[in-house]
């Protein structure tokens, strides 16, 4: 036969491209979840952490008399008690030359270098008993002076935060392509603005959490973590407490959400499995709203300096930014804080033509909680200076900002292309995207609309950015520095007696639904119904080896890994159902749970049958014939480094001047994350990630004062983004499948936290621009704005 | 964040109260526990004793008596929101119940507790100010009225003594013609207002107002613009009404805003006060 064999999408009984519901979202809505705080395990014992109260300070004596005798107490332990059972971590990796940060302990020894770093652990019979006992505890502290602000902390006569390394600059990165100078000489407008953006975190609904269980009987420690990657963490523990593999077990069970926050190791965490081991015991640690603030990650935290040059023609001719960011007082283990600055270079200007570029970026230790890797990685930073460029560029030569965007974007037949600062892209359709995304929100219609409203005083703005994602990550994000993290992943399928599949794979699920879309990939590829279909994520002992959730891969790579599995598992079924049904595997088929005849869709036998045959009367086949129903297939992207997806977002909003309050009016996203494989998903990933970044625009912020003490870490007074303020949020698609995989998909989960900041940014300052105001610092809130209008 | 142990009490009959209350150590009530409790866990409060007020007959319910509405302390948020009395009687009151935090918490949360904490945030404590309200407290002693404008002495201070019980709130009716006008500016819908208005004004046929205007987050409690009344029922515009309001507040600033942002936000809740109520005609 000549014709083309189906594609996945074509498959007869294909779940590809459809909204079915989410396996385990009855469950979760039920309340049936099983989280790590859910865990009762016999002998239990709860951990609880004696922080630092200052943001830099000596220990000169540790009293935990009084603590070891109170009610409850199993152990009070301190930096020192634990440095025999977890070696320190160093958290530099050699593809970012230069990048230094000195040992850090599970608890601290000797000195404290933010508040909040955890020194001094109780471990009691109940949490409440541990956290009577840690107030007990008496600690004298040298204060020292600290070095909070980033500027400050890389001037001459700036408290070192590490004497050792002689300055507080952790890493530093130049680029410099073309010739910028002759750009800038030769252009006919030069913009320029320094941009901020603020600290903020992530703030999970589920809070960190794990229980480490230490079985001396079979020297096994076995880690209940709520995190992204559990084969990851694994190593790190194998290598940190002297175990060999065999010994350790993550299990990742449901996870309340992680956005990047729980891809980390934390000094807490490792900590509580130390104790965990000394103990002899189960150890709880579930972090509590207040120490969460003061202890998970932290993000952002960026001041940039950009200038863009541009011909009379609206032609981007050059683009310079110089990037400053702290970093607190340690890189963290393993992904080092070096690549949220790192990213900004490689991604500022992504979505242009543009030839000359320089960048400068220096990551800063200070005496704050420590930053690193938070959903959209170093993208908002990137994608606010270059449309906040790219606004300032258009108003200076009077062009309309769409027609600027129009005129620059890398045009969707020039692929392959290079960035130039250097990164690849295989595929984009920023053209057609932005083309798609200025008829659906009638862009025309809503400068009119917005210079009616103008007239009565009633001040809107329109607000766009486009931009590039980093998605499918190949081990050049980490694996080649030296990290231990795999940027490959498995998925194992078997097949059951009744025709049920098992699917076991190294991606998971933070509640995003990666179970979902991997139940479907495996129906659809093998042919069953999606209610047959059974995923386990999350448990180092069950699981193929693999990289977890991060850097949007669960669909793009384990999505792959699954669709290859299910091709050769149906391979598999077929070739052994052709012997016992004399016919020749080409003619067959297997669709919703049946094998037919390819051609007619005509049913020869129930999968069940072939199954009752293939476990149980395996004496009636053939000789030789042993049917391999357990297969796995892995799959790691090759070709590129990275997929890069793009698209386009918009924002409208209406600025009450009197006031400075912003109403988000509505905001729309058109992005092209390849292969859609769960429309309802992805575009909930989109909208998620959208009230994220409008987080960060305008409501989110980690408040320090000169002490290096967080003002607001609590939930009243750090402003997560909530319902009633969010605007309605369309989203569309532009697909471009990715040729790197069969399934073509690339990540979604950053597309909406890359571009929303700038997109609302931009629209406020739209809507100041006639009032000769602008904000340029996120977030932006009322005062601010009422500020850059001189009204306070 | 979890508190550390306390002795908790659940009395039926307020003697019981009275004398839990004459006991040794910090004796705090719980009625709704919506500020309370966060306040235990986060361990900013310990207190010895607990003394659960919920069972207590006859401290929840509204009823008008006497030409007043009277509220019961142990009255929910929500059923403020949701009291046709109130709606009739003193709409103020209605208008701000949506504004206090959310669904969750109006369904817990007290009115008699959020006047006994009196943040100066809070919605309850300035409508209190605004509609002239009088305060039932009870004591071993008996029971004693205060004066709303009595009631708040500072920052979460109020005039109730020890061993005293906040066991309603009276609020006469406003007079025909009077209308109501509440508004607030929060970050958040449900967050403390960074500025809020709640206001009970006084028409005559004419067409002059005389407003009660309480001023909430705004300082150490809620603040009734004297002056800024005095304008206004003088016969002053909106600019002299502004331009007064600073010698009513002397804001001071948090972490969201200085005091002269907050001063300035005041003055634009007290103009667009004024605007709507004079194109207002249904009152």
């Amino acid at each position: 036969m000549s014709e083309p064999a189906l594609s996945f999408l074509d498959r007869p009984n294909s779940y590809i491209g459809r909204s079915v519901p989410r396996p385990n979202a009855r469950r979760l809505v039920q309340g049936r979840g099983a989280y790590v705080d859910d865990l009762r395990l016999p002998r239990m014992a709860h951990v609880a952490f004696l922080r630092s109260p200052r943001a830099h300070a000596r220990i000169v004596r540790i009293d935990t008399a009084a603590a070891k005798a109170a009610p409850g107490v199993v152990a009070v332990v301190t930096g020192e008690d634990l440095a025999g059972i977890c070696k320190p971590w160093v958290a530099v990796l050699s593809h970012f030359k230069g990048l230094r940060s000195p040992p850090q302990h599970p608890l601290a020894i000797g000195w404290l270098r933010w508040a909040g770093e955890p020194f001094c652990a109780v471990v009691a019979a109940s949490r409440a008993e541990a956290e009577d006992a840690v107030a007990l505890i008496d600690a004298e502290l040298e204060p020292l002076p600290v070095a909070v602000d980033m500027e400050a902390a890389l001037a001459p006569g700036a408290t070192v935060i590490h004497p050792e390394l002689g300055d507080n600059l952790a890493f530093e990165r130049t680029l410099d392509v073309g010739d910028v100078d002759a750009a800038f000489r030769t252009a006919a407008a030069v913009v320029e603005q320094t941009f901020h953006v603020g600290r903020h975190t992530g703030v999970t609904l589920e809070p960190r959490a794990l229980v480490a269980e230490w079985n001396p009987g079979e020297e096994k420690l076995t880690i209940h973590h709520s995190f992204q990657a559990p084969h990851m963490m694994q190593d790190i523990v194998c290598k940190h407490l002297g175990l060999p593999e065999a010994s350790v077990r993550v299990v990742c069970g449901d996870v309340g959400g992680s956005f990047g926050i729980k891809v980390h190791i934390y000094p807490d965490e490792m900590a509580t499995v130390a104790l965990a081991k000394l103990l002899a015991r189960p150890v709880k640690f579930v972090a509590d709203r207040l120490e969460s603030f003061v202890s998970d990650i932290h993000a952002r935290d960026h001041r940039v300096k950009g200038r863009m040059a541009v011909d009379a023609a609206g032609a981007i001719l050059g683009i310079e930014i110089d990037d400053l960011t702290g970093i607190g007082p340690y890189s963290v283990y393993p992904r080092t804080s070096a690549v949220e600055a790192n990213q900004v270079v490689n991604l500022v200007g992504g979505p242009y033509r543009h030839a000359n570029y320089r960048a400068r970026a220096r990551v800063v230790f200070q005496n704050k909680t420590p930053m690193c890797q938070y959903r959209a990685v170093g993208h908002p930073i990137a994608v606010m200076v270059t449309e906040g460029l790219v606004d300032l560029a258009a108003a200076a030569i009077g062009m309309d900002p769409a027609e600027l965007r129009r005129r620059n974007v890398i045009a969707d037949d020039a692929h392959p292309s290079t960035a130039a600062s250097g990164i690849r892209f295989e595929k984009l359709s920023h053209q057609r995207s932005l083309e798609k995304l200025l008829a659906m929100m009638d862009y025309d219609a809503l400068r009119r609309e917005q210079a009616a409203l103008r007239a009565r005083g009633i001040h809107r703005g329109i607000g766009l950015a486009a931009f590039i994602e980093i998605t499918n990550p190949s081990a050049a994000f980490y694996g080649v520095g030296g990290a231990r993290i795999s940027s490959q992943d498995g998925c194992t399928l078997r097949l059951n007696p009744q025709g049920g599949v098992v699917a076991a794979i190294g991606v998971t699920e933070q509640g995003q639904g990666t179970e979902a879309v991997i139940a479907q990939v495996v129906a659809t590829a093998v042919g069953v119904p999606l209610s047959d279909v059974r995923v386990v994520t999350g448990d180092t002992d069950a699981t193929p080896y693999g990289g977890g959730t991060w850097a949007c891969r669960a669909a793009g790579i384990g999505g792959e890994a699954a669709w290859q599995s299910g091709k050769a598992l149906r391979r598999n079924i077929l070739e052994a159902a052709a012997v016992m049904l004399q016919t020749n595997a080409a003619s067959l088929d297997v669709r919703d749970g049946s094998i037919v005849d390819a051609d007619s869709g005509a049913e020869r036998m129930k999968l069940s049958e072939f199954g009752r045959v293939a476990y149980f009367r395996p004496d009636t086949l053939p000789a030789g014939l042993a049917p391999e129903l357990v297969v796995t297939r892995h799959y790691v992207p090759k070709d590129y480094p990275f997929a890069f997806t793009n698209g386009v977002q918009a924002s409208y909003v209406e600025v009450d001047t009197d006031t400075g309050f912003v109403t988000l009016i509505k905001h729309w996203c058109v992005e092209d994350c390849g292969t859609v494989i769960n429309p309802q998903l992805v575009d909930e990933q989109i909208r998620g990630g959208i009230v994220q970044g409008i987080g960060a625009a305008l409501f989110e912020e980690c408040r320090y004062d000169g002490q290096g003490q967080m003002l607001n870490g609590n939930m009243a007074d750090y402003l997560v983004p909530m319902a009633a303020e969010m605007p309605d949020i369309d989203v569309a698609h532009v697909v471009t499948p990715t040729a790197s995989s069969e399934i073509g998909a690339k990540g979604a989960g950053e597309a909406g936290t890359a571009g929303a900041p700038a997109a609302v940014i931009n629209a406020i300052n739209d809507a100041l621009r006639p009032l000769g105001a602008r904000v340029d610092s996120q977030p932006a809130g009322p005062q601010a704005i009422l500020r850059a209008l001189g009204k306070v | 964040m979890k508190a550390p142990d306390f002795a908790y009490a659940r009395p039926t009959v307020l003697s019981e109260v009275f004398d839990l209350l004459d006991g040794d150590g910090d004796v705090r009530l719980l009625a709704g526990g919506q500020s309370l409790v966060p306040s235990l866990n986060m361990r900013l409060s310990a207190p010895s004793l607990l003394v659960d007020i919920n069972r207590l007959p006859g401290l929840s319910g509204i009823e008008a008596r006497d030409g007043v509405v009277r509220i019961g302390a142990l009255t929910r948020h929500g059923e403020i929101a949701r009291s046709a009395l109130i709606a009739e009687r003193l709409p103020l009151l209605a208008m701000a119940a949506p504004h206090i935090a959310h669904a969750a918490i109006r369904n817990r949360g007290t009115f008699g507790g959020s006047i006994a904490l009196a943040d100066p945030a809070a919605e309850w404590p300035a409508c209190c100010l605004a509609l002239g309200a009088t305060m039932v407290v009870a004591s071993r002693a008996g029971e004693r009225r205060v004066a709303a404008g009595d009631f708040f002495t500072g920052l979460f201070a109020t005039a109730l003594r020890r061993g005293e019980v906040l066991v309603a709130i009276e609020i006469a009716s406003p007079p025909a013609g009077s209308v109501a006008h509440f508004s607030e500016l929060a970050r958040r819908r449900g967050d403390y207002a960074i500025v809020g208005l709640a206001a009970q004004v006084a028409r005559a046929e004419d067409g002059a107002m005389d407003p009660r205007l309480a001023f909430f987050g705004v300082g150490d409690r809620p603040v009734l613009a004297e002056a800024t009344r005095r304008v206004i029922a003088g016969g002053g515009g909106i600019a002299d009404a502004q331009a007064t309001l600073g010698r009513d507040l002397a804001p001071t600033g948090d972490a969201e805003c200085a005091g002269a942002t907050k001063l300035h936000l005041a003055r634009v809740l007290l103009g667009r006060a004024m605007a709507a109520l004079r194109t207002r005609g249904d009152a």
